[in-house]
Order: structure tokens, then C-alpha cells, then sequence
């Protein structure tokens, strides 16, 4: 049963890669991914509040009483979802102004309530803390990569940067919401036909 | 009864503590944090509208306490000399306030110019206030201690197109700069005199 910490890292990029194969905390990626930037961005935001509230609540798994650890474990999320949005705010704020509402609705992103709740509260500090970070890449790498398919298509771009020339026509259906949702299932079933084999 | 007390108090240590660390990183962003807002949200603005100074204006600002309220004033050199003054009022528009800034040159007391900072107005509609030049350039050269208005309500502001409401907004900001420009202006003329050094 016991696994090292470099498989509780390896299964958050695969495995069980959050959109995808658990398909969960489908909001901000459905809402941020216009570009790769901000999905990059939100990525490494909820990694930070992953890795921290993992290392944390599996720190103190043994004090936490059981009937009220949900409390505490939204407590213990929510101080480092509103740590990341100061800090956005002083050092990144071009980044803030884009992911606005988004930054602090990590709170009720349930991977992160999931991983404490499923795995810091039971598990050492190393292992959570593999988890945290191996989920939280695995998720930043997601919205990467749907941020980067929809930037492309939908406004012919890549990190900011024109990648086809000036007769391309942007196909401005994959930046708004409903091209979130189509890019997002084409994804998902991509991943299934590859995973079956 | 006992045990209903040690969740109390367990739930009543976390959430102290999370509000400590958060007042903590608050105190030591807060400074950052403003100047980055300055920087990101009023500098477009303040540099569109002080186009040609020879200063900084968003270095070169002071407070200036305005009944109860504390009010920034940046100000702008032209032709060697301090005597424009740029500050922000908010006026109602169809989507929230629409934050402008207004250019006042102390001598004449002319508008410089006007810019939008913040609003959430329709895109592509009202967000014209902030994006046609044709628009804002009304309002520079007025003088501010006029009452500006739009022309559906008999004043001589020629408003965007499908956006009568966001005009309003605007027109309000500049009408209520005017107020407080005339409220503060011996204040503010002893503030210049005294950076002019």
C-alpha cells in the first residue's frame, strides 16, 4: 500500500490529473483559460494554496479535532487563497486585474478541500506535500494546455505572441465560454482514448 | 459538555490565527500594493491625460484631506512650471461607478483632460468612455467650474452612442471634480507653491 513520495507526485500528472481524470475544479478552468498566461497563472496560484494547506493540515492532522475539521481545513485554505491574492496583488498585478473574482474563489475549489480532506488529514508531511505539488502541476499544466489550445484558435496567439500570419482569421468562438466547454470535452475524450490502450 | 468546548476552542484558535497572519501580510503588502494599483489602474490614465509633462506625476502626488475623506492629487509639470492638478471622482454608470480622472490647470481653471481609470460598462458600448478619444476630448479646455451634462439632458456633452447612461457617469465625475476643485483650491495652491520649492 505504501507509496513513495515520487508516485504520490507522479499520479497528480497523470493519473489523476484534476480536470481531467477526476474532473473536478472545472470553474476556473473553464473560466480563466483564454490564454495561456492566466491559465498559467491560476495554476501556480492554486499550487501554492495546495502545497501549503497540505503541508499545514497534515501537520496538524493529530490536533485537529474530527468534528470540526472541515472548519478548520476551510480556515487553514482560505488564510493562504487570501495570502496568494495579497501577494497577486503586490508583485503581479497586470496578473490580479485579469483573474480578478477567480483568485479568490480557490477557496471553494473542491481539489484543494479534496487533497486535505482525502489525503493531508491521513497521510505524513512529505507525502502530503509530494501530492499537493504533484496535483497542483497537474493542474497548472491543464489549464496550460487548454489556455494555449483556446489562445491559439481563438485569437491566433500564443503567450501574447502572434503565431500565424496576418491572413489568419481568429476563430473567436474558442475564447468565450462555450468554446471553454467544447475545447474542455474534445480534451477529456482525447485523454479516455489514450488512457484505454 | 466538555468536549463541545475543546471544538470551540479548537475553531477559535485557527480562526485567530489565520486572522493574525493575514493582518501581518496586509501590513507589510499594503504600501505595495497601493503604489501598484497606482501604477496599473491610474497611470494609464494619468500618463493619457498629462501627455507632455516633464514630471512624474505619479511620483509627484500628495493627500490633501477633504471633509472626512483623503484624496490623492498628482501633479503635472508643463513647460517648467506645476500648476496642473489631476485627481479621481466616481460618477454612476450602467454597470457600477466609472472612476475619471480630471486635469485641472491651476492658473486658468481649465480642464486639461479627462480619463477613465475603472469602470465595468458594456464592452465595446459603454467602455467607449474610456476607449474613444473623440469622446473625452470634449471636456478638455472647459472650464471645470462648469455644470457638464449631456446634450438629452440639455447640456452640451455629445454623448457615445447607445450609452447615454455611462456619458452620464462621466459627466457627473467631471461636475463633481468641479465641487471639491472649487472647495479645495486655496489648499491645493499652497501644496503646489510649496513643491515648486
Amino acid at each position: 500500500m505504501a507509496k513513495t513520495a515520487v508516485q504520490e507526485f507522479t499520479k497528480g500528472l497523470w493519473a489523476e490529473i484534476p480536470p481531467f481524470r477526476l474532473v473536478l475544479g472545472l470553474c476556473p478552468v473553464l473560466a480563466v483559460t483564454t490564454g495561456v498566461e492566466n491559465g498559467i497563472g491560476m495554476g501556480v496560484a492554486t499550487t501554492f494554496v495546495l502545497v501549503c494547506s497540505n503541508v499545514l493540515i497534515s501537520l496538524l492532522r493529530n490536533v485537529i479535532p474530527k468534528k470540526v475539521r472541515i472548519a478548520c481545513f476551510i480556515a487553514v485554505i482560505a488564510t493562504f487563497v487570501t495570502v496568494v491574492e495579497l501577494l497577486m496583488q503586490a508583485f503581479a498585478y497586470p496578473l490580479f486585474l485579469k483573474l480578478g473574482i477567480f483568485i479568490p474563489l480557490i477557496v471553494v475549489n473542491c481539489i484543494v478541500l479534496g487533497r486535505a480532506e482525502a489525503f493531508a488529514a491521513k497521510n505524513k508531511v512529505i507525502p502530503s506535500f509530494a501530492d499537493g505539488l504533484g496535483i497542483g502541476l497537474g493542474f497548472t499544466l491543464s489549464l496550460g494546455a487548454l489556455g494555449g489550445i483556446r489562445e491559439i484558435l481563438g485569437s491566433g496567439m500564443f503567450y501574447g505572441m502572434p503565431v500565424f500570419g496576418p491572413s489568419f482569421q481568429p476563430f473567436g468562438f474558442m475564447v468565450q465560454a462555450p468554446g471553454a466547454f467544447v475545447c474542455l470535452g474534445l480534451m477529456l475524450c482525447v485523454m479516455n482514448m489514450l488512457g484505454k490502450k | 459538555m466538555r468536549d463541545m468546548f475543546k471544538l470551540f476552542i479548537a475553531v477559535v484558535i485557527f480562526s485567530g490565527l489565520s486572522g493574525g497572519v493575514l493582518a501581518a501580510i496586509k501590513n507589510a503588502t499594503q504600501d505595495r500594493i497601493e503604489y501598484q494599483q497606482l501604477v496599473f489602474v491610474k497611470g494609464p490614465a494619468i500618463n493619457l491625460i498629462m501627455e507632455g509633462c516633464t514630471n512624474d506625476p505619479l511620483q509627484d502626488r500628495f493627500k490633501i484631506m477633504d471633509q472626512d475623506k483623503e484624496r490623492d492629487f498628482f501633479v503635472g509639470e508643463f513647460d517648467g512650471k506645476k500648476n496642473v492638478v489631476a485627481f479621481e471622482t466616481y460618477g454612476k454608470g450602467y454597470g457600477g461607478d466609472i472612476g475619471v480622472i480630471t486635469a485641472v490647470n491651476l492658473d486658468t481653471d481649465e480642464i486639461i483632460g479627462v480619463a477613465v481609470t475603472t469602470h465595468s460598462e458594456t464592452p465595446g458600448v459603454g467602455s467607449k468612455a474610456k476607449t474613444d478619444p473623440d469622446f473625452r476630448r470634449q471636456y478638455g479646455g472647459q472650464p471645470i467650474t462648469d455644470i457638464f451634462k449631456v446634450k438629452a439632458d440639455g447640456g452640451k456633452i455629445d454623448a457615445i452612442s447607445g450609452a447615454t447612461i455611462s456619458s452620464r457617469g462621466v459627466s457627473a465625475a467631471v461636475v463633481q471634480s468641479g465641487e471639491i476643485y472649487k472647495r479645495l483650491k486655496d489648499d491645493l495652491k499652497n501644496k503646489m507653491k510649496a513643491s515648486q520649492g
